[in-house]
């Protein structure tokens, strides 16, 4: 029996995830002990902590796609040669990106730090992972529920964003500083918003399954706010740029856009109000769990991201670790979690194994410890980023004397990050043996 | 919500993304105070900046790692300049590795940064803010 393919991508998620967290936690204490494990440079481990847990954001997202469309959306794959041949590519990509790094040779830019020519491959397994999905859902069913257009968006505009990301090898823009950092972070956050729709489908496809109730994912109000959402994805990535010297429309289209987030916050305000008994009922239930918490992040997350929109206030937190809070609270808190219920939700169906109780109680205890150092985390650098933004706009002391102020705040952070590491490795390890055992057994 | 209203507010969307890129690649960005340092060193400058992954530790505009200072302004900040900078590129720091970079590679860095320098402000220390959150441009 061939193995699913889904299986194998969220097998390897798995691992880039552990490999990312490894990077993480040890340019994490290079940050705050100068010369610690020098051998091995910051320079290096930066690079392969963040293309490391953006692979494990891809990887297990797109593994849960091609596993939910063929096993519960109903419909047969287009091509499941196509979904191995992208799982190579991925891979063996991988690899050379992560063997580019090691060897540090760069030449790429932020997130994308590899050789621009590595950025071929990446076109190509897009365009095969578009053909696919398009080709399993076009003209088969005929109202879309929210999680296929979802998907559909974020493959449609991953690969628009990421071409734009790549504009700087034309001289018009790599020549032009302004331009450039302007349409390089343009890109970013639509990016990030593309891959976010992929999470945020993920979340209502699970949601949709453990509920039983598939009105919501075709309601109208959560079109609404899809579209919302699409138009933030859009129009509001201006937040990176404002004091780039481009012209002053792109941030105040940014400003106004991003304001209307607050609707969706007081969405999930006014959700909770109705849920929230439920969520007490099902909190046993492994991937709701994960949900539950995702939806408290998404929560903290989006005050954070309302807050640094705003232009008075982006001036001080810009440039300072609130941004960095900003990235990891999203990354970690929002997609993390949506992604492992995700994955917790497809091994348990496909190894038919329920996790027996010291499992479970494994995992659970690595869920509390991930949430309660995240949150350690997440604050620690909002202090040590408001105490840089305000030295830094007071313009008293030298860059080094900011950094030693605020090095007890990214002292405790790089401790967080352990807690996240070991928390994140308990949750990690009974789904990963039970894949490997699915992958190895009935072949 | 049916099938043709979705597809039509997906498509009104995207063609206003499609205009709005347009715009920001051009207009929106047409500015450049610095052009005259456009050099030809500078342009491979960045190229340099980039093969060094300078990015890791450094900001331009705010934007990159934070283990090494903001460089936009290091150029014209008071008491730094293009010896001060050029001797971090020659020995490095305690955090700041020494790249053994040739004397060529060093100048079209150094020309980059003369460049940006002169394109704007980061961070932005002086500036007004507004009772509706704006805020309105800094002065050097
Ligand atoms: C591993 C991190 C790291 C990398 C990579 C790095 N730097 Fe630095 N750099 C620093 C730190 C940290 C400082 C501040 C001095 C200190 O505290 O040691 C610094 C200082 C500087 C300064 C002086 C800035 C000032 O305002 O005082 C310049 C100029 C500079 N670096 C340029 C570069 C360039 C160009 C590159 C790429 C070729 C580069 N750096 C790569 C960490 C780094």
């Amino acid at each position: 029996m061939k193995k699913e393919i889904g299986i194998v991508f969220i097998g390897l998620a798995f691992i880039s995830l552990l490999g990312g967290l490894f990077f993480g936690s040890l340019s994490s204490f290079q940050f705050v002990i100068p010369g610690f494990l020098d051998s091995f440079p910051f320079v290096k481990s930066r690079p392969l902590h963040v293309s490391l847990v953006v692979a494990w954001i891809f990887l297990s997202a797109i593994g849960g796609i091609y596993y939910f469309l063929p096993k519960h959306v109903k419909l047969e794959l287009y091509s499941d040669k196509l979904a191995r041949i992208h799982f190579w590519i991925f891979l063996i990509t991988g690899v050379l990106i992560l063997t580019c790094y090691f060897i540090g040779k760069f030449g790429g830019r932020e997130y994308w730090e590899f050789p621009p020519i590595l950025s071929i491959p990446i076109f190509i397994s897009w365009i095969l992972f578009g053909i696919n999905y398009f080709k399993t859902i076009v003209g088969k069913i005929y109202h879309w529920p929210i999680y296929l257009w979802m998907w559909a968006t974020g493959i449609f505009f991953f690969f628009f964003t990421f071409t734009e990301a790549y504009l700087w090898v034309f001289p018009f823009f790599r020549d032009h500083i302004v331009r450039d950092i302007t349409t390089q972070w343009k890109a970013y956050g639509a990016l990030v918003g593309s891959w976010n729709m992929l999470v945020y489908g993920t979340a209502f496809f699970i949601m949709e399954r453990i509920s039983g109730d598939k009105t919501v994912a075709k309601s109208k109000l959560s079109f609404a706010m899809y579209f919302l959402g699409l138009t933030n994805l859009l129009f509001g990535w201006a937040h990176h740029i404002y004091i780039v010297p481009s012209a002053a429309w792109i941030r105040n289209v940014a400003y106004l856009v991003s304001m209307t987030e607050l609707i969706i916050l007081s969405k999930i305000i006014w959700n909770w109000r109705k849920s929230l008994t439920e969520s007490v009922k099902k909190f046993h239930i492994l991937p709701f769990r994960f949900l539950v918490a995702s939806d408290i992040w998404i929560f903290i997350n989006l005050v954070l991201a309302l807050a640094i929109s705003i232009p008075a206030v982006n001036i001080f937190t810009h440039g300072t670790h609130i941004t960095v809070a900003h990235a990891m609270g999203s990354t970690i808190g929002i997609n993390t979690m949506v992604l492992l219920a995700s994955c917790f939700y497809i091994v348990q169906d496909i190894t038919k194994t329920q996790f027996n109780s010291l499992q479970q109680k494994i995992v659970k205890a690595g869920f509390w410890i991930t949430n309660v150092s995240l949150l350690t985390f997440f604050i620690s650098l909002i202090f040590a980023g408001a105490e840089k933004g305000q030295m830094v706009i007071e313009d008293k002391l030298t860059f080094q004397e900011i950094m030693q102020h605020i090095s007890p705040y990214l002292t405790v952070f790089a401790f967080a990050g352990i807690g996240i590491f070991i928390g994140l490795l308990m949750v990690i390890f009974p789904a990963l043996r039970a894949i490997f055992r699915y992958l190895r057994g009935n072949a | 919500m049916s099938l043709k209203t979705k597809r039509l507010i997906f498509g009104i969307l995207f063609s206003f993304f499609f205009l709005y890129t347009i715009a920001v690649d051009t207009i929106g960005t047409s500015k450049d105070d610095g052009e005259r340092w456009l050099t030809e060193k500078a342009k491979k400058g960045k190229l340099v900046f980039q093969e060094y992954n300078c990015t890791a530790c450094h900001q331009i505009y705010g934007l990159g790692g934070y283990m090494g200072p903001d460089l936009t302004n290091v150029i014209s900040t008071p008491g730094k300049g293009p010896i001060y900078a050029k001797a971090f590129l020659q020995a490095g720091s305690q955090r700041m590795p020494n790249f053994q970079l040739s004397e060529e590679k060093m100048e079209e860095l150094i020309e980059f940064l003369t460049y940006i320098d002169k394109t704007g402000i980061s961070p932005v220390k002086k500036f007004k803010t507004n009772f509706d959150g704006t805020i309105s441009e800094a002065t050097k």
